[in-house]
């Protein structure tokens, strides 16, 4: 039986061509991409040895800092917005939906599937102001509120909030069932006894089914935030960042330094910068959900 | 008691309606859209249903919008990775979790890392080993990375049900005298086949719609996929030509609404374990 399980060449058949290619395609990368930050220059240009000097300039990178800032604050808001409409979603479907509805769930889940860039273009159309009025500028000007049209994505703020809406219409129902499925695991019973006890909607919702539901919401927030976090596609799709670089977060930068200006050790540096601020962020929020568990 | 409810599930289901309706319109109005002649866009305004059905952008988009190029190169690099990313996953898989060696939660630590790190972090190290060996504008260095985006995941979950599989049965049919090999292919993969086939719907989805991979490495004209085709497209046509804009749009979604049109449960269920899981 060991003899069998064992076996050298099965196990270097069954893992050698797939831990290859992780090694070769992502692993060694890794590494390099941190020798990288100890250099300057280009493949192209050649390399010159920099010591810090590109974490000093990282420090001192107003770019950076607003992007930082930037993609903090985007990552709040969006997934704090996807969470909770996902929780307040799964909420209706358990109380209010009958049963033979799972049409309206799989309806509402299926902006998820849909690729990021045709997403954005057609956000892009809903908000347009030019060459004629998109959706949104076009019910404005008919309902009489032409004061409110306005160029959505030429604005620092407002482009801002049409990414969270699109980011989050593209989400909530993933984690609308995401969450539901975590509803339907906790006992009926305990939601009976709590309505025999005369509990309301809203107290069996607050008292019995959020505690219950914790774990699955904190796998959801830190889910949410994995994503949001390293948020590439929808942004460059729908403002490249722009105006200016008012819609940038350090995925963007970091594009815009690695391939336009070809600086591959400080682009690496940035990159790091990146991997460690998702890595903080998901370990506080797993380290802050366990500690309030006691 | 009743009558006490009443309004607050007719509140809640109007919550629900308004959602269903934000969630669901803008693709009708995408699909509609792309049927309007250009006329109506300058003329009338963009909420009204289409008057003709001027199937003429799709041609546009799909001859001169080059869409049939990027269709074509979606599919070249989609179905390899995706065949790829379940053969060698769940060769990885099977090796970690059947297979009895020494340093196998080390290796699988190892892949889960994976599911963590931005792939931003690999992109220069890997475009510099991939310009030397000519695998720039390259479906096959395309292929590759998908391939090993996909494993982590992959390796996760596969584990993860090979796990909960009783380890009898794989000790019952090596006593009974099957050898390793066939313990994987007549047993492992027919067990996992569902999970296969849901897994690899998982990585459809996200090779079929990956940006920044395809946009890094493929800078010919004649290689980009459907997502990379589409931002040129419409940096292209976008402001002055609404209709096949329009049409282009719907032709990335469209594959993604049949696919999901179909097979809508086992979509749900594939996307949503990983994060359970994790």
């Amino acid at each position: 039986m060991n003899k069998v399980l064992s076996n050298r060449f099965a196990i270097f058949v069954f893992l050698g061509p797939a831990l290859l290619l992780y090694t070769v395609i992502l692993l060694i990368p890794i590494g390099w991409a941190l020798g990288f930050t100890a250099f300057k220059g280009s493949p192209i240009s050649g390399f010159e040895f920099a010591g810090f000097d590109n974490y000093i300039r990282l420090i001192g990178d107003k770019a950076v800092r607003d992007a930082f800032w930037f993609g903090l604050k985007y990552a709040a808001v969006v997934s704090g917005g996807q969470v909770l409409l996902g929780l307040i979603l799964s909420l209706i479907y358990v109380f209010y939906l009958k049963s033979g509805t799972a049409w309206i769930r799989t309806l509402i889940f299926f902006p998820v599937v849909l690729p990021t860039v045709a997403v954005a273009q057609i956000f892009s159309k809903l908000f347009a102001i030019a060459p004629q009025y998109g959706l949104v500028n076009s019910l404005l000007a008919a309902i009489g509120l032409e004061s409110f049209v306005q160029a959505w994505l030429g604005q620092g703020d407002t482009a801002f909030w049409v990414i969270v809406i699109m980011d989050i219409w593209r989400a909530m129902g993933f984690y609308a069932i995401l969450l539901y499925a975590g509803v339907i695991d906790i006992p009926t019973e305990l939601i009976e006894a709590a309505r025999i006890d005369g509990a309301s909607d809203y107290q069996i919702a607050r008292k019995v089914i959020i505690p219950l539901l914790r774990p699955v919401l904190v796998s959801a927030i830190v889910f949410s935030l994995n994503g949001t976090l390293k948020v590439f596609d929808t942004i460059l799709a729908l403002t490249n960042g722009g105006p200016g670089t008012a819609t940038s977060p350090l995925t963007v930068y970091f594009y815009k330094v690695a391939f336009s200006f070809s600086q591959y050790g400080y682009g690496s540096t940035i990159a790091v910068l990146l991997t460690l601020m998702s890595l903080v962020v998901t370990l506080l929020v797993l380290g802050l959900s366990r500690r309030a568990e006691y | 008691m009743k009558k006490k409810v009443a309004p607050r599930r007719i509140f809640f289901l109007l919550t629900l309606g308004v959602l269903l309706l934000i969630e669901i319109y803008p693709i009708f109005w995408l699909l509609m859209s792309s049927i309007k002649g250009p006329d109506e866009f300058s003329l009338r305004p963009m909420y009204a249903l289409p008057e003709t059905f001027h199937w003429q952008n799709y041609v546009q988009a799909w001859t001169a919008g080059k869409m049939s190029i990027y269709f074509r190169n979606s599919v070249l690099a989609t179905l390899p990775a995706i065949i790829l990313t379940m053969l060698l996953g769940v060769m990885a898989a099977f090796a970690i979790e059947i297979l009895t060696w020494r340093f196998k939660s080390g290796v699988l630590f190892l892949f889960l890392a994976g599911i963590m790190v931005p792939a931003q972090i690999v992109l220069l190290p890997l475009f510099t080993i991939y310009y030397k060996l000519h695998l720039t504008n390259n479906l096959i260095g395309l292929i590759l990375v998908y391939t090993v985006f996909g494993m982590p995941l992959t390796v996760f979950l596969m584990t993860s049900y090979l796990k909960a599989i009783p380890r009898e049965i794989f000790e019952a049919a090596i006593m009974d005298g099957a050898s390793i090999f066939q313990v994987f292919y007549l047993i492992t993969v027919p067990m996992l086949a569902n999970a296969i086939v849901t897994l690899a719907l998982v990585q459809f989805f996200f090779v079929w719609n990956d940006l920044l991979l395809s946009l890094t490495f493929i800078s010919d004209t004649n290689l980009r996929t459907v997502q990379t085709g589409l931002l040129s497209f419409v940096g292209q046509f976008g402001q002055r030509e609404w209709g096949p804009t329009f049409a282009s749009i719907s032709l990335t979604v469209i594959p993604t609404l049949l696919i999901y049109l179909f097979l809508n449960n086992k979509v749900i269920k594939g996307l949503t374990a990983g994060a359970v899981k994790g």
